[in-house]
């Protein structure tokens, strides 16, 4: 006996189709978010009395090199912009990494600490030998970042704490060690330690020329590579398999076998490992000489939103961390066009703000999709009908954050 | 020994905005939000209270207290948008807290160009004076604040349905409490007191307001409240724990003995203590049950 | 004839269903009425409009004559309806009282909360009803008994005279069930109203006068329940003749394959759940453990997968001790398991269905090579064979996301993926729950043709039906403890129920044992 009645119209459930394909689509809802972001930066901007015409000829400026107001051209731009680019998708994948495994890391500040204080080391103590140099640098900042990321790891697999504050305190406890183990080095004084040796900076020649001289160094190549290396770890690998059960259901990847404890720690080991090059491409890439660090450089949290609107995915990592970059290398030009540079921290907020409602549209919309399954599908057992009232009477079945 | 006694003011000096903001996140969380966002909060009030008393010390003795008492409304306010997102909109609400964080750094800078044409504001010329044996009036304020909580939560029928919201919503709604209405009380108060505290802080320690003000006050107050097992007796202790540890990194240096070890050490010190308390003493078992968890109505 | 509440023509609409179609249902005042149906029938939806938890398309509610239109929950706590939860509402770490009072406090002069008056006022209550419970107990503490006990005071206390109980011996042991049965008749002595949802028979012919049935959504009839057998209520019930037999051929057990030693466990809260648990399993039969839910079959299974310690015993699989062996490795072994909750940890729902087909066998070839690539087409092509052979319905096929399916199909591609891995041993925890008749026919068929295909089976259901008609032998467990173990076709309900209480098998104690027991029962 068949249950034949449909009760929707057709007209309207095209319409509600439609928006909810869209709010489904997780790409869609990052542009509408920076839509969104940047719609309030510039409505702010008024507010307060200037032009919003300077932060966007800015912004203009920065990615193309193209000058408006003085008809000038100058790649240095470009070039600014990319560098200012990497360290936020770095730190964009260290997050989104440790996300596809159900974890919240905002240690990646301090993991970028550690991978920054190690190239430091390694580049004024390790002989300068060419191109062995820099390789070297960047795999103990790899390492450095990798220690740190796997001991909060191990803090959350051994005692269950909460990775949220352990991680800040850390941040805190990298920063202030990162700031006492430079000024041992010798003819260090409070700010700065003498100059890096040519062979372990990250500086091409090649990048420079096409850039009219801006920063951009090697840690190009490297960021590609990483993210690509993300991409393909978590989405064709056994262990990104593994990775993304114990994400989505942790108890479920238990059950079946995955060893979960173990999981988590690689995850943030790896994790760490991006943060940390993070730290190496910007102490050896942007700097001739190394830092005592007088504040955090926060590509750590701000790595947080790139990958939020990137959806913790290799490209949209990318592409997130280089609209980011945008807004913090157009930040000197928009000064100097009497536009208050922390505009692009407050749409940098707020777009984190406007995509953690993301989560709790994507339950509702879970939900729908749920029963939109089943009208265009005839209801034929009681089943379906005993599951509706399952979901309905206990809630979502859905994934818990752990804070 | 003397210089010990000495620090006590001190100490409760830093202790008490730690211990307000703790008992803003302890509310909250008993009623089954997690409150991230409390350092930006506290920044959001420390700004606001900075800025309000540099503009109205010259024209009133009172301005002090009107600058804490706009610190309160501006943490009040600002947390609305954590309390709409995490309670009507079901957001993640670790991600929400985050957001508010990093629009706080942001959005006070921004503003303090705005009011100040730099990124701080403008020192004023004094702060809070210390009263009665030179203990800080906010020390005081944190006290009575700890017992109120206490009052209203453990005797008041109030008390009682909020920490009801926190362990089993549905048992609370079908109680007939409006678990909502609940929360967005819980979130906006703990905005506010986080605010408070933020004023206070400012208004005692420093003279003026930077990105580096709150340098983590307000997720030592979040490991506060889970050290203290959410309650009030154990928040406040986890506080003078951890507000004694801050005092130690600023007036170690004092102390002859120890002058050999580096400044950073010191600085250092309050977040490894929390850091390891955290992993020593704290026990998921003591949280409330709810907390954290979005809440849908309409199940049976 | 008065009746106390009258629902007329209610229809309520989800996106896509119809839970509520034309319903109408006449209380009489003072009666027991039940209302009996399969789950998805629509009992609870029904019971909710009623309650004020959803409002209905179509339709009015009559009480005692006056049409009201009941808003939420409170207006109709407000009427004098009162309802008692399948799942309880009870806040763990408060007390009997404090639960009882929640949302409408006794206060002193101050305005603060007055707990003594409140005692007195439970106290009260308590005897007038005689509902035995301890006020100041904290309700973690509890029986689960005491507990639905305190639910019923909850609604008293607000002064309900109509009440609904929801499914409310799911959770008892048959002797519980008999108190609720005396509770449920001194109530209606007291001249409440009583409606009772239920999907079992029995306790219909105990208590009720008349019981309505509904089947997918729509009133079949209202019968006299003196007038009706079970039988005929069942059929009403289902829509056809129902087999309460299911045919199967003898067992020919083999081998041990599955032997428990002296099991001890304990729960996430740290007490005892398992204690000296000693059991065998052969190959081609099928063991069930029959007991009330909360005496530690789940903690039982979960030592067997792997996933909790064993505090002291051994578990051996084929003779060897797998007691401290991890989970990938008692998988590898030919453990099989069909979880008791599939969404919890049987199918990991945003991965789609083919990902979760794999979910114990990524690693292996063909699904990934050597160097730990995955083959995406090795993976898709057996979630297409498993999806033929098992009739899964998905609408997208493999690449459905798990989420999407419906719970009888998610139940068939975990239980899909867990024969497939052909295991010596199958653990199965309550295989039909939320299914309907049909899906729970497939099922069971599956499950007596993998013992006869040499399985030794493993299965723990709350249903003594379930057990009663797949299993060839029964364990009853109380408490943790294997209380006696009978052979299914000598078994009899009664006694099988009376060891889920703990009283230990007349087989298996002298008689000086038994008096003692008898005289003590746990």
């Amino acid at each position: 006996m068949k249950h034949t009645k449909k009760l929707a119209e057709p007209a309207r459930r095209d319409r509600t189709d439609k928006l909810d394909n869209l709010l489904a689509n997780d790409n869609a809802v990052s542009v509408i978010v920076v839509l969104l972001g940047l719609l309030f930066g510039t409505l702010l901007i008024i507010l307060v009395g200037k032009n919003p015409s300077g932060m966007y000829s800015a912004m203009l400026q920065t990615l193309t090199g193209l000058d408006i107001e003085r008809g000038t051209w100058n790649a240095r731009y470009i070039g600014e912009w990319l560098t200012a680019s990497l360290p936020l998708i770095l730190c964009g994948l260290s997050f989104g990494f440790a996300a596809r495994t159900g974890l919240f890391n905002i240690g990646a500040e301090g993991q970028y600490i550690a991978g920054l204080t190690a190239a430091q080391f390694v580049a004024l103590y390790f002989p300068p030998i060419p191109i062995l140099h820099w390789v070297v640098a960047l795999i103990a900042a790899a390492i450095a970042g990798a220690l740190f990321g796997g001991l909060v790891g191990w803090l959350k697999a051994r005692f269950e704490v909460s990775e949220v504050v352990a991680t800040i305190m850390l941040n805190y406890i990298a920063f202030f060690l990162s700031r006492w183990a430079t000024m041992q080095i010798p003819g260090s004084n409070t700010y700065k330690t003498p100059s890096f040796p040519a062979s372990a900076m990250l500086t091409s020649n090649l990048l420079q020329s096409l850039t009219n001289d801006s920063r951009l160094s090697i840690g190009f190549w490297v960021t590609i590579l990483c993210c690509i290396l993300y991409w393909f770890i978590i989405e064709k690998t056994k262990l990104g398999f593994e990775l993304r059960a114990t994400g989505y259901n942790k108890e479920a990847a238990r059950c079946s076998g995955i060893k979960v404890t173990s999981r988590i720690s690689i995850s943030m080991i790896l994790a760490g490992v991006f943060a940390g090059l993070a730290g190496a491409i910007v102490a050896l890439g942007s700097f001739s000489y190394g830092r005592v660090l007088a504040g955090l450089d926060n590509y750590g949290f701000n790595g947080i939103a790139a990958a939020l609107v990137g959806n913790n995915t290799g490209l949209g990592t990318f592409l997130a961390g280089l609209l980011f970059g945008m807004l913090a290398s157009a930040q000197p030009l928009m000064q100097s066009r009497q536009i208050p540079k922390e505009i692009t921290w407050i749409i940098s907020g707020l777009v984190v703000v406007l995509i953690s409602l993301r989560a709790g549209a994507k339950l509702f919309l879970a939900w729908r999709a749920k029963n939109k399954v089943r009208m265009h599908m005839e209801i034929q057992t009681a089943s379906d009908a005993a599951s509706l009232e399952d979901s309905l009477n206990s809630g979502n079945g859905g994934q818990k954050h752990n804070g | 020994m003397g210089s010990f006694a000495t620090m006590i003011p001190s100490v409760l000096m830093i202790v008490a905005p730690i211990l307000i903001t703790a008992v803003g996140g302890m509310i909250c969380e008993r009623s089954g939000v997690v409150n991230i966002a409390l350092e930006g909060l506290m920044s959001i009030g420390a700004f606001t209270a900075a800025t309000v008393h540099y503009f109205l010390e010259p024209l009133t003795p009172l301005s002090i207290w009107i600058a804490l008492i706009a610190a309160f409304f501006a943490g009040f306010v600002v947390s609305i948008i954590h309390a709409f997102a995490s309670i009507t909109l079901n957001a993640d609400q670790v991600i929400s807290g985050t957001g508010i964080n990093l629009l706080a750094t942001g959005g006070t800078t921004f503003l303090s160009q705005v009011f100040f044409k730099m990124e701080r504001t403008a020192p004023f010329r004094l702060g809070m004076m210390p009263g009665f044996s030179g203990i800080y009036p906010t020390a005081w304020i944190a006290l009575a604040i700890v017992i109120v909580a206490w009052y209203v939560l453990y005797k008041r029928p109030v008390g009682l349905r909020l920490r009801a919201c926190g362990e089993h919503p549905q048992a609370a709604a079908s109680a007939g409490i409006n678990v909502q209405k609940m929360r967005y009380v819980a979130v906006l108060l703990s905005g506010g007191l986080a605010g408070l505290a933020g004023g206070c802080l400012v208004l005692t320690e420093t003279i003026q307001y930077t990105v580096n003000t709150i340098n983590g006050a307000g997720y030592i107050a979040l490991a506060a409240v889970s050290f203290g097992r959410w309650k009030p007796l154990g928040v406040s202790a986890a506080s003078l724990l951890f507000g004694t540890a801050v005092a130690l990194a600023i007036y170690m240096v004092n102390i002859e003995s120890l002058r050999f070890l580096p400044s950073e050490f010191f600085s250092v010190l309050p977040y490894i203590i929390t850091l390891v308390t955290l992993v020593v003493f704290s026990g998921r078992n003591y949280a409330p049950r709810a907390s954290g968890q979005p809440y849908e109505r309409g199940g049976s | 004839m008065a009746y106390a509440i009258e629902m007329l023509g209610i229809t309520k609409v989800f996106p896509g269903i119809i839970a509520n179609d034309n319903i109408t249902l006449r209380v009489q005042e003072n009666e027991i009425h039940a209302i009996l149906g399969e789950n998805g029938a629509g009992k609870s939806t029904l019971m909710s409009v009623l309650f004020g938890l959803y409002t209905p398309e179509e339709g009015r509610i009559l009480l005692r004559g006056k049409e009201v239109h009941i808003k939420d929950p409170n207006h109709a706590t407000a009427l004098g309806i009162g309802m008692v939860h399948q799942h309880f509402k009870l806040i763990h770490n408060y007390t009997v009282t404090e639960n009882i009072i929640l949302g409408n406090e006794p206060r002193d002069r101050l305005g603060n909360i007055d707990l003594g008056t409140a005692q007195k006022e439970v106290e009260r209550l308590s005897n007038m009803y005689r509902l035995e419970v301890d006020p100041q107990a904290v309700i973690e503490d509890i029986t689960v008994g005491m507990q639905q006990r305190v639910e019923i005071l909850k609604i008293l206390y607000r002064k309900a005279d109509i009440l609904i109980f929801d499914e409310p011996t799911a959770v008892l042991t048959p002797q519980e069930i008999d108190e609720l049965m005396a509770i449920l008749a001194r109530l209606k002595a007291e001249g409440k109203t009583i409606i009772l949802i239920t999907h079992k028979l029995r306790e219909i012919k105990q208590v009720a006068s008349r019981c309505t049935i509904l089947r997918r959504g729509k009133v079949i009839d209202t019968v006299d329940v003196d007038k009706t057998s079970e039988s005929e209520m069942a059929a009403m019930m289902v829509g056809r003749a129902v087999q309460f037999q299911i045919k199967k051929a003898e067992a020919h057990p083999g081998p041990v394959v599955l032997s428990l030693q002296n099991l001890s466990v304990k729960n996430s809260r740290g007490s005892s759940a398992v204690n000296d648990f000693s059991l065998d399993v052969r190959k081609g039969e099928i063991v069930g453990i029959a007991g009330v839910d909360g005496n530690g079959q789940s903690e039982l299974i979960e030592a067997i997968v792997g996933l909790r310690h064993v505090e002291s015993g051994r578990i051996l699989l084929n003779g060897q001790d797998v007691t401290s062996k991890g989970i990938a490795e008692r998988i590898r072994m030919g453990v099989g398991n069909v979880p008791e909750d599939r969404q919890k940890h049987g199918l990991v729902l945003d991965f789609r269905l083919d990902e979760n087909l794999i979910l114990k066998t990524y690693a292996r070839a063909p699904f990934c090579s050597r160097s730990g690539l995955l083959n995406f087409e090795a993976i898709r092509q057996n979630a297409q064979r498993l999806i033929e052979i098992f009739d899964i319905r998905a609408a997208r096929g493999p690449e459905t996301k798990a989420r999407e399916m419906s719970g009888g199909n998610q139940q068939k591609a975990v239980i899909a993926r867990e024969i497939d891995l052909s295991p010596e041993l199958l653990l199965i925890s309550q295989p039909t729950r939320g299914l309907d008749v049909g899906a729970i026919e497939y099922i069971h068929s599956r499950i007596i043709a993998e013992r006869d295909k040499g399985r030794a089976i493993l299965l723990v259901s709350f249903e003594l039906d379930e057990i009663m008609n797949l299993c060839d032998r029964i364990v009853a467990i109380s408490k943790g403890e294997a209380v006696g173990i009978v052979d299914a076709k000598q078994a009899d309900e009664r006694e099988i129920g009376a060891m889920m209480a703990g009283l230990r098998s007349l087989h298996a104690s002298d008689l000086e044992g038994k008096a003692h027991l008898m005289a003590n029962p746990s």
